[in-house]
């Protein structure tokens, strides 16, 4: 297989206005023929879905939840990043660029990540249309602050709940769009797998979550949004209902699957106590701009904190890195957490967690100046821990957040199989091995508002369909391998519920391809992953639900999915024989125990071909930088 | 996180089958639990067990588990999301709860939410609410530069609070009337107070009112309980404020 990524040729900064000029386009009267099926209501597949629907086109969209705006882009806090300048602090579409790429350490493509600095500025103007409540100066133009990886202020947010905001705005324009009669809303739907003919898609099929009944879906071009694949970990930062199952059965329908290895570990998240606790609630990073992160410095000091002395206090990043102090990129600090917690300097239970300190601020600043920066975030840690931290330290360790990696997506972002675009959190592109802060919803929305309503349409005017009948031997044949996936699992008739296996996969993943890798490590974990997954096929307990409403069997067909995923992700990572990003090779590490990104071998994209007999094949799609030189990412 | 003690809760819960037309209650005994889990996970815990054993899990709603995403509600001990303020269920810690306590859980009840099954009941009445006209009519590419149309520091924080509703339904079961009043003010509000949404800010707001009578819910009776039991404080004064507008 070849990978075509149709990237233009020619200069970078106007690639994108040249490719959009000849993409073919659909008259205004003819639209009303092509059916467009969404899967996905957070802000990519919301944004996609109106936006066709706004151009003519007839478009469905399935979603898992029971309404659009629970999606899981409500929870985003921090911001969105755009290139406006606003600050008049020389922010610049080349320097959003720039800041991008090499953030993301030279591993996505340069023209991508222009284009999404060029629509960065669009975003903002859109959002601001549909009502969405930015943060304000007294005199009524937007405000921004600055965000990690950045030196410019850039990010534009509403309090807290920046991602609640800006799904609104999109499912605002979404309902709007059904209440026209343009979009049909199929809520409570879970896409269980991708109908393609002759290699082409042309629809899903999904459970009705509330009636059980398996549904047929056809469509002239499929769009996946159903977002990132963190859950794997089991706990994550990430919704509990998130999941990976859609995007899994298209890689297993023929949609290649990049970089999956590429999983952002975010440093500051309240760490897992109860092997009953569902999830990892993460506390912005903007805390670290005056929280200062210690450890004892004897491993085993047991001590409360306020009883360790200043002198035996060790201020690690600061310490380490003089420069950036407490603010070094997240994988930094995350592996620096992990090391010392290894090495028996932890604190919390079992050792897994790290202080973050605010008396100094406090006493410099006083209490009112910090519970002003951060007292939505001290009280939900408040709440969710019972300990005050205005008298005592947090106490954080890193969680899985986002996932860069996702199916592969050429610059149309189709997927390798024709008819399927792949948009947001749940394709691999832009962000390379690293996400910078508040670039997430940024790329979400500029697929959904402005790439896949440019390249979708191009595509349905160059590949006429005839409509495919729900009785077509395609959509039968799907419909009954999902039936009997579904009745082979309940045959099983095991004696363990799927949420022990699943704890014991996040568990495992999490130590063999976590914020650290080693080969050794990778090879254990793949072979942890096959005990797993023949514990599964023999001894699972899927009892019969007395009623269509059956959250068991959800469960376990995500968690069969997410076992196939795991086992790709370990085997990503042990042929990334480098570090870059967020992965973290032991084997590939300075002296001082900095990452080292080995460009000769590795400057490309892993896009992985599914193959049933359990041996994926890794294709490469190279990376060519015009624009930027890479260089080495230091913050020391 | 900090505390080693374990706690036992026995929840009397609301159990009706998704093809039963009335329910009852079921009590359900929990022992050796960590004050540091939330509520929601000691149901999960209890669901385990009852699969375990054989018996149908609780059905619940739920998502984020952080209080933004608005799935989770149910009354406890008769208080939508029980008895802390500004708290959404999910946000509920058992360290809050002492040991033998019983809870009393129930779903949402109102004639605009049907029932699906235990605590689960279906609230897309509130998206039907929004497709009246809950949104501003700008097409998408269309928009004009954001700093045209200048937002006071002080108006974009009124609207942000108000846009703030996180949809969980709370304020209509707690509502006697079962009245949808402090949803739909507050969407009204949201819109209104900003700029974009002015223009059609008289046809959103009566379609948005006639929509709620089509739903089936009741009419505000000003007994404000819906802003008491409102997870995102979504103030009451915004119900006077949609009244005030309408008669204007
Ligand atoms: C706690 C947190 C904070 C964050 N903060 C920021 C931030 O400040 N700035 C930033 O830029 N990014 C942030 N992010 C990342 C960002 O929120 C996400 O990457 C982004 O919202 C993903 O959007 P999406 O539309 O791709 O997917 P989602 O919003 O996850 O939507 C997925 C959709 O797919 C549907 N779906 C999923 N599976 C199925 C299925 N099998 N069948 C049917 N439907 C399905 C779901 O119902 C949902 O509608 C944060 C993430 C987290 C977890
Ligand atoms: S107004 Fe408050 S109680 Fe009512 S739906 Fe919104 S957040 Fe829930
Ligand atoms: S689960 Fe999302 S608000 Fe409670």
């Amino acid at each position: 297989m070849r990978l075509e990524p149709r990237l233009p040729t020619g200069p970078v900064a106007d690639a994108w206005g040249r490719r959009r000029q000849e993409l073919a386009q659909i008259a205004p009267a003819n639209r009303r023929r092509y059916r467009v099926l969404v899967v996905g209501s957070g802000l990519a597949g919301a944004a996609a879905a109106a936006s066709l629907a706004e151009q003519g086109y007839r478009v469905r969209v399935l979603t898992y939840h029971d309404s659009p705006r629970r999606a899981h882009s409500v929870a985003a806090q921090g911001g969105i990043n755009a290139a406006r300048n606003y600050q008049n602090d020389g922010d610049s579409v080349d320097r959003l660029f720039r800041d991008t790429v090499r953030g993301g350490d030279f591993r996505a493509r340069e023209l991508g990540c222009h284009r999404l600095a060029e629509i960065s500025g669009s975003i903002i103007d859109q959002c601001v249309a549909l009502g969405v409540p930015f943060a304000r100066e007294y005199g009524g133009t937007l405000s921004n602050r600055s965000f990690g990886g950045s030196q410019v202020s850039r990010t534009f947010y509403a309090r807290g709940q920046t991602g609640q905001q800006l799904l609104y705005g999109v499912v605002q324009a979404l309902l709007r769009q059904v209440e026209a009669g343009r979009v049909e809303l199929c809520p409570q739907r879970d896409v269980l797998d991708l109908i393609s003919l002759d290699g082409v898609a042309r629809g899903a099929i999904c459970r009705h979550r509330l009636s059980g009944a398996l549904e047929t879906h056809t469509a002239d071009a499929v769009l996946l949004a159903s977002g990132g694949y963190s859950n794997v970990f089991h706990r994550s930062t990430n919704a509990v209902r998130s999941n990976a199952s859609a995007l899994w059965r298209c890689h297993r329908r023929g949609a290649l699957m990049a970089n999956p290895c590429f999983t952002q570990i975010h440093p500051t998240c309240i760490p897992s106590g109860d092997p009953d606790q569902s999830k990892l609630t993460l506390m912005s990073e903007s805390l670290r701009n005056d929280g200062r992160v210690w450890l004892p410095r004897r491993a085993g000091d047991h001590r409360t904190p306020d009883q360790v002395p200043e002198v035996e206090r060790d201020y690690f990043l600061e310490r380490l890195y003089p420069s950036y102090g407490n603010l070094v990129p997240r994988d930094v600090a995350s592996r620096r957490a992990r090391e010392l917690c290894g090495a028996g300097h932890g604190v919390g239970p079992a050792g897994r967690s790290i202080y973050l300190d605010f008396e100094e601020a406090i006493e410099r600043e006083g209490r009112g100046v910090i519970q002003a920066r951060y007292g939505n975030l001290f009280s939900m840690y408040e709440r969710i821990t019972g300990v005050d931290p205005y008298r005592e330290p947090m106490r954080i360790y890193p969680a899985p957040h986002y996932t860069m990696g996702g199916l592969w997506v050429d610059y149309h972002l189709m997927s390798t199989i024709p008819g399927l675009f792949v948009l947001g959190e749940a394709n691999f592109s832009e962000h390379g091995a690293n996400r910078l802060g508040a670039s997430a919803l940024m790329q979400g929305l500029a697929d959904g508002l402005f790439i896949a309503p440019a390249t979708v349409p191009a595509w349905l005017a160059e590949h006429p369909h005839p409509a495919l009948p729900h009785h077509h031997p395609a959509c039968r044949d799907a419909v009954e391998g999902v039936r009997q996936r579904i009745a082979g699992l309940r045959a099983i008739g095991g004696s363990r519920l799927a949420v022990d296996l699943r704890r014991l996969l996040g568990g495992l993943l999490i130590e063999s391809c976590g914020i650290s890798r080693s080969a050794a490590g990778l090879r254990s974990g793949l072979e942890g992953v096959a005990a797993l997954r023949a514990s599964f096929d023999q001894d699972l307990r899927l009892p019969d639900p007395e009623t269509p409403l059956d959250p068991e069997l959800e469960r376990a067909l995500q968690l069969e999915d997410y076992l196939e995923l795991a086992e790709l992700m370990l085997r990503d990572a042990l042929a990334r024989e480098e570090s870059c990003g967020a992965h973290f090779r032991e084997e590939h590490q300075s002296e001082s125990g900095e990452a080292l990104r080995r460009d000769a071998g590795f400057s490309h994209i892993a896009a992985w071909e599914w193959r049933s007999d359990g041996a994926p094949i890794r294709h490469q799609e190279p990376l060519h930088f015009r624009a930027i030189s890479p260089t080495a990412r230091s913050y020391r | 996180m900090s505390s080693s003690s374990s706690l036992s809760l026995t929840l009397r819960i609301w159990r009706q089958r998704q093809d039963e037309p009335r329910g009852r209650f079921l009590d359900h005994h929990l022992t050796g639990l960590s004050p540091d889990l939330s509520l929601l996970e000691a149901l999960d815990r209890l669901n385990q067990q009852l699969l375990l054993e054989g018996e149908r899990p609780v059905s619940f709603d739920h998502d984020c588990r952080e209080g933004i995403c608005g799935s989770c509600g149910f009354l406890i001990n008769g208080q939508a999301h029980g008895l802390r303020s500004g708290t959404t269920v999910c946000q509920l810690y058992l360290r809050e709860f002492s040991d033998g306590q019983t809870l009393t859980l129930e779903p949402w009840r109102a004639r605009a939410f049907p029932p699906i099954q235990d605590l689960v009941v279906d609230r897309s009445a509130l998206d039907r609410l929004l497709m009246a006209g809950g949104y501003v009519s700008v097409n998408i590419g269309s928009a004009p530069e954001a700093n045209v149309l200048p937002v006071g520091r002080d108006l974009a924080e009124q609207a942000f609070e108000a846009a703030s509703c996180i949809g969980c339904g709370a304020c209509v079961a707690a509502c006697p009337n079962a009245s949808a009043s402090l949803f739909v003010a507050a969407k009204l509000a949201h819109l209104e107070l900003l700029p974009q949404g002015q223009p059609e800010a008289s046809r959103r707001s009566r379609r948005m009112r006639e929509q709620m009578d089509a739903e089936g819910f009741g009419v505000c009776g000003n007994q404000l309980e819906c802003s008491a039991v409102c997870p995102k404080e979504i103030p009451s004064r915004l119900i006077s404020r949609m009244n005030h507008q309408a008669m204007a």
